[in-house]
């Protein structure tokens, strides 16, 4: 029994630790600036802006555990939140311009896929082309103009989507947490999460095993272009107003979640709480800093601070990095030498 | 005329379970294979013996889909194999042990056990993880015998011994009701005992009336189980014995020929 409890433990570890550096954070906010963050209006605010980053963030996760990378999704939110925007403007029916928009999405992820994988050009590269390419067609098509979305205000999918429920809790904040709880449990208890997690170790044996690698990398980057778009949708829907520049900001803030969350760059591992609590530090340290009454100017080096902390925390407790081992006993050492 | 010679033609009259028929393969401007004709018949216990580089690996790779002849056919009991993938492979009862072992190391056994064919609810596709631990747990227990070491189907496999490794991935071919078990390597990394249990496996399938393909650079292993040797020289196969027509010294005598001069001992080759 008490190995059992072990083992959970040593498996959680990561997120248990990401969990008590937000716990942290917002003890230290809240000591910062007691009247803020012991009222309800600051979480209110979070609670409106995170769910788009960490919608994102989730969907990011995937693609991270299989071990590639994709850096299109800001253009593709953009591109995507146009297609919805000009959808609606054009034909006023709320439910073709999401359909459009979604579908859009799903294409998108599967051009990426087509590269990827029946080309042959690495992720990381071929998505900074797609990045390119997906906001140029935005300028292209709304010729740098940006469209109003105040009509959606009265449709139910406004309510749905972006809504106050109960007049307290952003709708966007609910999807978000339901949407974390259907990735976590297809990574941990379905059979796609193990394939995602096999691929992403050893894509040579999981094929060697029977698994349709490219089926599984295919469906990773197409889910990514769907809740792009779904994520593009939600923001402007927020502000009742699509920009161009819809999307952009969110690149090195969503790939920082996934990361401080703990998933891994090398694939194989990596867990959907972990980015769900990363995206959330990402998404209130800016304000956490600024009401606290720390100057503006930190806030850039203290993010920079907390991922390099973090990562570093991470590669000094994974068992692969023999030199974490060294560091971490000759840390010890030097503790017990020091208290003789 | 054939370049493979066989010495004392099946004399029992076996239907063959097996037959792969001019298999050519090539890697970018390596060839692999040129012409492989391979036989397994029903019950038999085939050892596949070469050098290093030979093709043995990648012609049972081409045989469980894994792999994709440029040219050639496959016949599983008389029946063409075509568009083989390793799924049609397994569902028609071949298992095989990788070389490489094909395992996730970064994912506990169980995930590993079952990476493929996992246990689900219907066709939900969720996983049945209680089920699928305890049954990791007793492959883990009774088939390999692990139980000395305390191994968990929750373990990661990455902080395995090789031996253990191994051992994890002959569990899985083994689970899963095969006709033909093909074990590429299979003793590396053991220790005798653990040696001398795979080497009891193969009897084990001889007894149960499967077939089995056995690859090892270990003559001593091969002879002991093995009823025909076939012997792959770059990416041919240079001979065809029966076990009741050689001893091991003649057979040893034989690959070191083969090294030096790329064809049996003029004595065997007379077919
Ligand atoms: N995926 C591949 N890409 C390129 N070349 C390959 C590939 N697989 C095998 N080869 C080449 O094909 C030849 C046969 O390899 P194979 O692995 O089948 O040999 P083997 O008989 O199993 O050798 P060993 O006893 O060392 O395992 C070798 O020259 C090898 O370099
Ligand atoms: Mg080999």
């Amino acid at each position: 029994m008490l190995d059992k409890i072990k083992l959970r433990l040593t498996e959680s570890k990561l997120q248990i630790s990401i969990f008590f550096v937000l716990i942290f954070l917002f003890l230290a906010f809240a000591i910062g600036n007691p009247r803020t963050f012991l009222s309800y209006n600051i979480y209110y605010a979070f609670m409106s802006i995170i769910p788009f980053a960490a919608i994102i963030s989730i969907a990011l996760t995937p693609i991270v555990i299989l071990g590639e990378m994709d850096l299109s999704f800001p253009s593709v939110i953009g591109f995507c939140a146009w297609v919805f925007a000009a959808t609606f403007t054009q034909y006023g029916n709320i439910y073709l311009a999401l359909i459009c928009s979604l579908a859009t999405g799903l294409f998108a992820g599967f051009v990426n896929s087509i590269f990827i994988i029946r080309i042959g050009i690495p992720s990381l590269i071929v998505t900074i082309g797609m990045q390119y390419l997906w906001r140029g067609l935005v300028m292209i098509a709304c010729g740098g103009i940006g469209l109003s979305l105040v009509d959606t205000q009265g449709t139910f999918l406004y309510k749905a989507f972006v809504g106050r429920i109960g007049n307290v809790v952003p709708a966007q904040a609910l999807w978000a947490v339901v949407i974390a709880i259907v990735f976590a449990l297809i990574l941990n208890r379905h059979r796609f999460g193990v394939h995602l997690l096999c691929v992403g170790d050893d894509a040579v044996s999981s094929r060697m095993m029977g698994v349709n690698v490219e089926k599984v990398r295919t469906i990773a980057f197409m889910q990514m272009g769907f809740f792009a778009a779904f994520a593009g949708i939600l923001a402007s829907m927020e502000v009742l107003y699509f920009w161009p520049s819809t999307g952009e900001g969110y690149l090195m803030k969503s790939l920082a979640s996934v990361f401080i969350g703990g998933t891994s760059v090398f694939g194989g591992t990596g867990t959907i709480f972990g980015t769900f609590v990363g995206s959330i530090i990402m998404g209130s340290l800016e304000a956490g800093i600024v009401s606290s009454g720390i100057s503006g100017f930190w806030t850039k080096f203290i993010y920079g601070v907390v991922i390099v902390l973090s990562l570093t925390i991470y590669a000094l407790m994974s068992k692969r990095t023999g030199f974490g081992k060294k560091l971490i006993s000759f840390i010890k050492k030097i503790g017990t030498q020091k208290s003789r | 005329m054939k370049n493979d010679a066989v010495i004392s033609p099946t004399s029992e009259v076996t239907q063959l379970l097996v037959k792969m028929e001019n298999i050519h393969k090539s890697f970018g401007g390596v060839t692999a294979l040129s012409g492989v004709d391979f036989e397994v018949g029903n019950n038999e216990i085939v050892g596949l013996i070469g050098d290093n580089g030979a093709g043995k690996s990648t012609l049972i790779k081409i045989l469980t889909g894994v792999a994709k002849q440029d040219t050639g056919k496959i016949f599983w009991k008389g029946g063409e194999l075509k568009n083989n993938n390793v799924e049609k492979t397994r569902n028609i009862g071949i298992e095989t042990v990788y070389q490489d072992r094909a395992l996730a190391e970064k994912q506990n056994i169980w995930r590993n056990l079952f990476l493929g064919r996992e246990k689900v609810y219907g066709r939900t596709g969720f996983l049945r993880v209680a089920e699928s631990k305890n049954d990791a747990d007793k492959m883990l227990k009774e088939m390999i015998g692990f139980t000395q070491k305390g191994l968990a189907a929750n373990l990661g496999v990455s902080g395995l011994s090789g031996g253990e490794k191994q051992g994890i991935a002959i569990a899985r071919a083994l689970y899963f009701d095969a006709e033909l078990i093909i074990l590429d390597e299979p003793t590396n990394n053991l220790s005798l005992s653990e040696t001398n249990k795979v080497l009891n496996f193969c009897k084990e399938i001889k007894k149960q009336g499967k077939a089995c393909i056995f690859i090892t650079h270990s003559i001593y292993h091969v002879y002991a189980v093995a009823d025909k040797f076939v012997i792959l020289d770059r990416g041919k196969v240079v001979g065809t014995i029966w076990k009741k027509d050689i001893t091991m010294d003649k057979l040893i005598e034989n690959l070191e020929y083969i090294a030096k001069h790329g064809r049996l001992i003029k004595a065997y080759a007379n077919a």
